[in-house]
């Protein structure tokens, strides 16, 4: 500033001044509650518009062999640092038991050899990431709807939630820094922290199985889970699937067995399903949100 | 007030001017542009803070990791440099794309810098809020500038290219380049560039740009798969959903540029009371009135 401003610097100058304030207005108003609130009803407006022109019929696009993609990104845990898990998988997953449980008139355990003998799915379906890359891919696996049937649900069943085998460890795994950075830090909620421990306290008196896969990680440790509804759940493409492109499922990409719910985002695919809970509402279950991703602000709803 | 400013400047010598006012934009109007103004902005912003989740462009149904159309990424080095890759070609971009200062000054990996992204932190999940919710109001308020436009005629007199304005095209063309602007009755409508271009944005660059956005949603992939055979596949929309951002960006630079130089304060009363002056100026007119009627 040692000569005389002149138009058009004062001018780039307030303007980039007005830029950054206004910014910096977005970024407090972004943080505030009731604004939050505010622009969530457009995630809100996505179910609800979506799902007026979606059927429970409605499939997702299937594609050829030719389209599978040569390598499925793996994303998120690529390898469950969960001790229970690791010795699931150097016994290659003989004593792996999926459990059906919650809001069911006959809850039952399945393993891996009893699931393969169930009826099957195979479909080739694209895997879209939350971050905006996406994977093609073969899935071969049980219809949730075969085991729902099963296992009959009680009539106040509402969302079927899916408690995964993977511990999540925010500073651990390469691939998911980018997605752990992307959740609000800034506004992390340490009230909500503490309610993901009683959460896990919570599931893992859910029931023998949870309990062995839930290790003794102590009792802050989160794991990956999921929920959909039951217009999901019922959706004849949502499969539990054991195999990828024709061979066993990969550790990377979730083995023993991983939900993939066509017409969702990625985040919604959980991995190393351990235990399938059959729930009225999942407010009690992890930080009330219905899902490890959805708890760090993601929207339950991913159609979009 | 506005009228003793008038009155004033209007004592030129050489030119005899008659100042007329016209009432151009009704209130309808007026709204949904700064509505629109406003959501193409917060859009943009939010739009690029999504990109920034996974800074790279693809063309097919899928990624091909190895082969982007474009990508923004960062060195190992200390302090990383920000590499920009487009088309197979490298260029260093530290500083604004691929690296650049985050919150707390130190480079951060990310694609575009944080003062051009909503919110300027690293955000995924709240750049989606905000696009979202942004992008419902902008169908809503376009939808509603649409049905006004079309039924009370303000449309049609607004981007359609009346049968002279088409025969003297060229001259247009080129009054523009000269930035001469229309006076006296010309004045009163849109040139046919305008015109042109509003028709294309209107009908071409914005539709595509929400087809395309609904083409990355795998829920509406399902319910309408045309989206897909339309964009030749979701990564292919993505792309377009950039390429057209930066069209649309490239649109109000030149619009806002055209605004400043054609009459800075006459437009921006235009635009927010309605009220907009005509100049009628007598002189010798060489070329520069050839597009009048």
């Amino acid at each position: 500033m040692s000569r005389q401003p002149n138009r058009r610097t004062l001018l780039l100058g307030a303007t980039a001044a007005a830029g950054t304030a206004m910014l910096g207005g977005c970024d407090r108003l972004g943080e505030a509650e009731w604004f939050r609130r505010t622009l969530k009803t457009g995630e809100d407006a996505n179910l609800f518009v979506q799902r007026l022109f979606l059927t429970e019929r409605t499939l997702a696009p299937e594609f050829a062999e030719a389209d599978i993609s040569p390598w499925f990104k793996p994303n998120g845990t690529e390898d469950p640092p969960d001790k229970a898990y690791k010795a699931l998988a150097r016994g290659k997953f003989a004593k792996y038991r999926l459990e059906i449980g919650g809001l069911v008139e006959a809850p039952f355990k399945l393993s891996l050899a009893e699931l393969r003998r169930l009826p099957a799915r195979t479909q080739i379906t694209r895997h879209d990431c939350v971050e905006g890359w996406s994977a093609i891919g073969k899935w071969t696996g049980v219809p949730l709807a075969e085991l729902l049937t099963r296992a009959k649900l009680k009539p106040e069943a509402r969302f079927v939630v899916f408690h995964c085998a993977d511990t999540m460890d925010q500073d651990d795994d390469d691939d998911t820094t980018a997605d752990e950075d992307d959740a609000p830090a800034g506004n992390a909620n340490p009230a909500m922290t503490k309610q993901s421990g009683g959460g896990e306290d919570r599931r893992d008196s859910g029931g023998q199985q949870a309990s062995g896969a839930a290790s003794a990680d102590g009792p802050a440790s989160v794991r990956y889970y999921e929920s959909i509804d039951l217009v999901d759940a019922f959706h004849p493409q949502t499969i539990l699937a054991y195999e990828m492109n024709g061979k066993d499922l990969p550790v990377a990409n979730g083995a023993p067995l991983r939900l993939r719910v066509e017409r969702n985002l990625g985040y919604k695919q959980a991995k190393y399903v351990m235990r399938i809970e059959v729930v009225e509402g999942f407010a009690d279950i992890g930080d009330g949100k219905g899902g490890y991703w959805e708890d760090q602000g993601y929207a339950w709803y991913a159609g979009i | 007030m506005s009228r003793t400013y008038l009155v004033r400047s209007a004592s030129d010598t050489a030119e005899i001017e008659r100042r007329r006012w016209m009432f151009r934009h009704p209130v309808v109007i007026r709204l949904t542009h700064w509505v629109n103004a406003l959501c193409l902005l917060v859009l943009l912003m939010s739009g690029l803070q999504i990109f920034n989740a996974h800074p790279a462009l693809y063309w097919g149904k899928v990624s091909t990791f190895d082969t982007p159309l474009l990508a923004m990424t960062s060195t190992e080095d200390d302090p990383p440099k920000g590499v920009t890759t487009v088309l197979g070609h490298t260029f260093e971009t530290t500083g604004y794309l691929g690296s650049s200062p985050g919150a707390d000054g130190e480079p951060a990996d990310r694609g575009f810098p944080s003062w051009l992204t909503l919110p300027s932190d690293q955000d995924l999940t709240g750049g989606r809020s905000w696009h979202f919710f942004f992008a419902w109001a902008f169908v809503l308020n376009g939808l509603a500038y649409l049905l006004y436009g079309l039924l009370s005629g303000q449309l049609r007199f607004r981007v359609i290219p009346s049968g002279d304005q088409i025969r003297h095209f060229g001259a247009s063309i080129w009054e523009h380049l000269t930035l001469r602007f229309p006076q006296g009755d010309e004045a009163k409508r849109y040139n046919v560039i305008q015109k042109l271009t509003y028709l294309v944005v209107l009908f071409v660059l914005l539709p595509m740009q929400v087809l395309a956005g609904l083409a990355m949603s795998p829920a509406m992939d399902a319910a309408f798969p045309f989206l897909l055979t339309l964009f030749d596949g979701r990564q292919s929309a993505r792309t377009v959903h950039f390429v057209v951002a930066g069209l649309l960006v490239l649109f109000v630079l030149i619009h806002v540029a055209l605004v400043v130089l054609s009459g800075f304060w006459n437009n921006m009363r235009g635009m927010l009371t309605g009220w907009f002056v005509i100049e009628r100026k007598v002189e010798p007119a060489a070329d520069g009135t050839g597009g009048a009627a």
